[in-house]
């Protein structure tokens, strides 16, 4: 394998129902970096069916080139005909970077793309770098289910791949009228050899929790003890008008589903406030959650790691002081609304 | 007749497990291995369909003697067979190395046997890479099926199976040719207590343990650290940030000291009370 023929940085371009998946984006804004580095090409990978207008909200948030596949037989996602294009992509062009949402979808891909060529790929990467020289790629991520980071190297093999956490990575300002070069690329699949077929999709019409969206999130840890305790954190999100968030184990205990999860198997939120309440900070939560506005925390434990990602702690027993804090909120709240109504 | 193979790890419970505050690393020494809990729904699903359909299901695992154990878990739950492989050469494997080496074991086990399905779980909770099931499956070339939260139909006779895939704001009903493989959500079943009679099987039962000389066709380039394209270059602790403030003093003044930081940003609520 000669390194020297593989140049310029990918990033797979989500999309579905005709727009582009907001990690995407993000992932333009970190490609744009590293290709600037290294001083090569930021490449979008497009596949879908009716998706070309789409090139040109990827160069707008910064690619140099789009590599599309429009066609029918990418109506759908599925492994099989989507990694067989990336598969043919990469061959002819040789990307030395390709990087992936670490969504259900990116995951998939990239897991068979990188066994098919092979090559490394990096799960759930939460910092991106570039050696300017080498071209090898840093790909950091928390490890070992603790308060540690790694940083995982892919020597010998090209492309270097990696999966990527959304909200992580910060996509550029759109140029409006910023354009480049559509390369269109089609590939002689026949819909009769593909094994799997989509028979229907099915929209959910029950509200999903989205806490990635709330301005206010209260997130409860094992400290509240229990499922009862726990409930804690229910009162005091809705006095707040906030969305409940969890730590990991809270949800493996099964206090509360997963999609109020935060951190780095959950959801990566960034609101105006976060409560991390009863919440030891291992760092695997703590990257989910960091680059909140204000982040308040209450624990038992003066030592604990959260204080270290906090701008305000409390050192005390959560259920001695939320209820205070619940009742006093409820007081200054009517007081303000009082007083806004006799300015009006 | 159905033969099912269920992908299994045996994993520190991370839930537990202390940290070294020197090293900052974890101290597998003080965690107790259990079987990874998404796999055991890989487990329990390849029980029902077993119970429905009728067939057989194997387990197999890479790890060290210890994971025996983990088998013996899958066994109460109601599998039939469990393989472990074993060997130093797979030690120090990334996702690429693990599902080589995984695969080589299931074609082993297949060369018996013929599989219809492979079921992983949808990750490890040491790994979190959800990356070994399609990597399996790609190498064994067949269809992998990620994110599956329901099995609609498995039709051994014209060949394939149906599922539920589910997707951000619902669900896609799939239909992929057998034998195929999914990695199964923890929603797709609950894992019930085992029932007695098993887990008197499970206590005596001896898995079949093969060491790479036993697998066969075995490139031990692609094994181990030496088949891992990953590495871990360096592991470090973040720049802790610089912290905040505490907030002193008995409750009430603690609370008093929050709510005037809170209202600093009123504007907040004001807008949630319009809603």
């Amino acid at each position: 394998m000669d390194f020297q023929d593989y140049k310029g940085v990918w990033v797979f371009i989500e999309q579905k129902d005709g727009v582009v998946a907001s990690v995407s984006l993000e992932l333009l804004g970190a490609g744009r970096k590293l290709a600037d580095k290294r001083g090569v090409e930021l490449a979008g990978i497009l596949i879908g069916e009716n998706v070309k207008h789409l090139t040109k909200t990827v160069f707008e948030y910064g690619a140099d080139t789009v590599y599309v596949y429009d066609q029918p037989i990418f109506k759908h996602y599925r492994t099989e005909t989507y990694m067989k294009a990336l598969l043919e992509c990469t061959d002819k062009h040789k990307p030395e970077i390709i990087l992936y949402g670490a969504t259900s979808t990116g995951k998939d891909l990239a897991s068979a793309v990188a066994t098919d060529l092979p090559t490394g790929l990096t799960a759930d990467t939460t910092e991106l770098d570039v050696e300017e020289e080498t071209g090898l790629l840093l790909a950091s991520r928390p490890a070992f289910g603790g308060n540690i980071m790694a940083t995982i190297l892919c020597k010998k093999y090209r492309p270097q791949m990696a999966t990527v956490r959304a909200k992580v990575m910060k996509a550029l300002p759109p140029q409006s009228g910023r354009t480049g070069k559509v390369v269109k690329e089609t590939i002689s699949l026949k819909e009769e050899d593909i094994r799997t077929k989509v028979l229907e999709i099915v929209k959910e019409t029950v509200k999903k929790v989205r806490i990635d969206e709330a301005d206010i999130i209260v997130a409860g840890g094992k400290g509240l003890g229990s499922f009862q305790g726990f409930q804690l954190i229910h009162q005091l999100a809705e006095t707040l008008g906030g969305a409940v968030g969890a730590s990991r184990d809270v949800v493996e205990a099964g206090w509360i589903d997963h999609a109020h999860q935060v951190g780095q198997t959950g959801v990566t939120v960034t609101p105006k406030i976060y409560f991390a309440i009863g919440i030891s900070g291992a760092i695997q939560h703590v990257v989910g959650m960091k680059n909140s506005g204000l982040i308040i925390a209450i624990n038992k434990d003066k030592e604990a790691p959260i204080f270290q990602a906090s701008h305000y702690g409390i050192v005390g027993d959560a259920f001695e002081i939320v209820p205070i804090l619940i009742e006093q909120f409820k007081k200054a709240l009517s007081i303000e609304k009082v007083s806004n109504t006799s300015e009006g | 007749m159905l033969h099912i193979v269920a992908c299994i790890k045996q994993v520190p419970d991370t839930k537990i497990i202390k940290m070294n505050p020197k090293t900052n690393t974890m101290d597998r020494r003080t965690a107790p291995a259990i079987l990874n809990p998404y796999d055991a729904h890989a487990v329990e699903e390849a029980v029902r369909l077993k119970n429905k359909y009728g067939g057989i299901v194997s387990v197999v695992t890479m790890g060290p003697p210890p994971a025996v154990t983990a088998i013996k878990k899958c066994i109460e739950i109601g599998a039939d067979e469990g393989y472990l492989i074993t060997d130093r050469r797979f030690a120090g494997a990334d996702t690429l190395a693990t599902s080589y080496a995984v695969t080589k074991a299931i074609e082993k086990i297949a060369k018996t046997n013929s599989v219809d399905l492979i079921i992983c779980g949808k990750m490890s909770i040491d790994g979190d890479t959800g990356q070994v099931g399609p990597g399996i499956a790609r190498r064994l070339d067949i269809p992998p099926l990620t994110s599956v939260n329901k099995v609609e139909e498995i039709n051994q006779e014209e060949g394939y199976a149906i599922v539920h895939r589910k997707l951000e704001d619902g669900y896609e009903v799939v239909r992929s040719t057998l034998p195929c493989l999914f990695s199964v959500e923890k929603t797709i079943n609950e894992v019930p207590y085992s029932p007695l009679p098993n887990m008197i099987k499970a206590a005596r039962y001896k898995p079949h343990i093969w060491s790479v000389d036993d697998l066969e066709e075995v490139d031990v380039k692609q094994l181990g650290l030496k088949g891992s394209p990953t590495i871990v270059s360096k592991v470090w602790a973040p720049q802790k940030p610089a912290g905040g403030t505490f907030l002193e003093g008995n409750p009430t003044s603690q609370v008093e000291q929050l709510l005037s930081v809170l209202l600093e940003k009123k504007e907040l609520f004001e807008t949630k009370e319009g809603v």
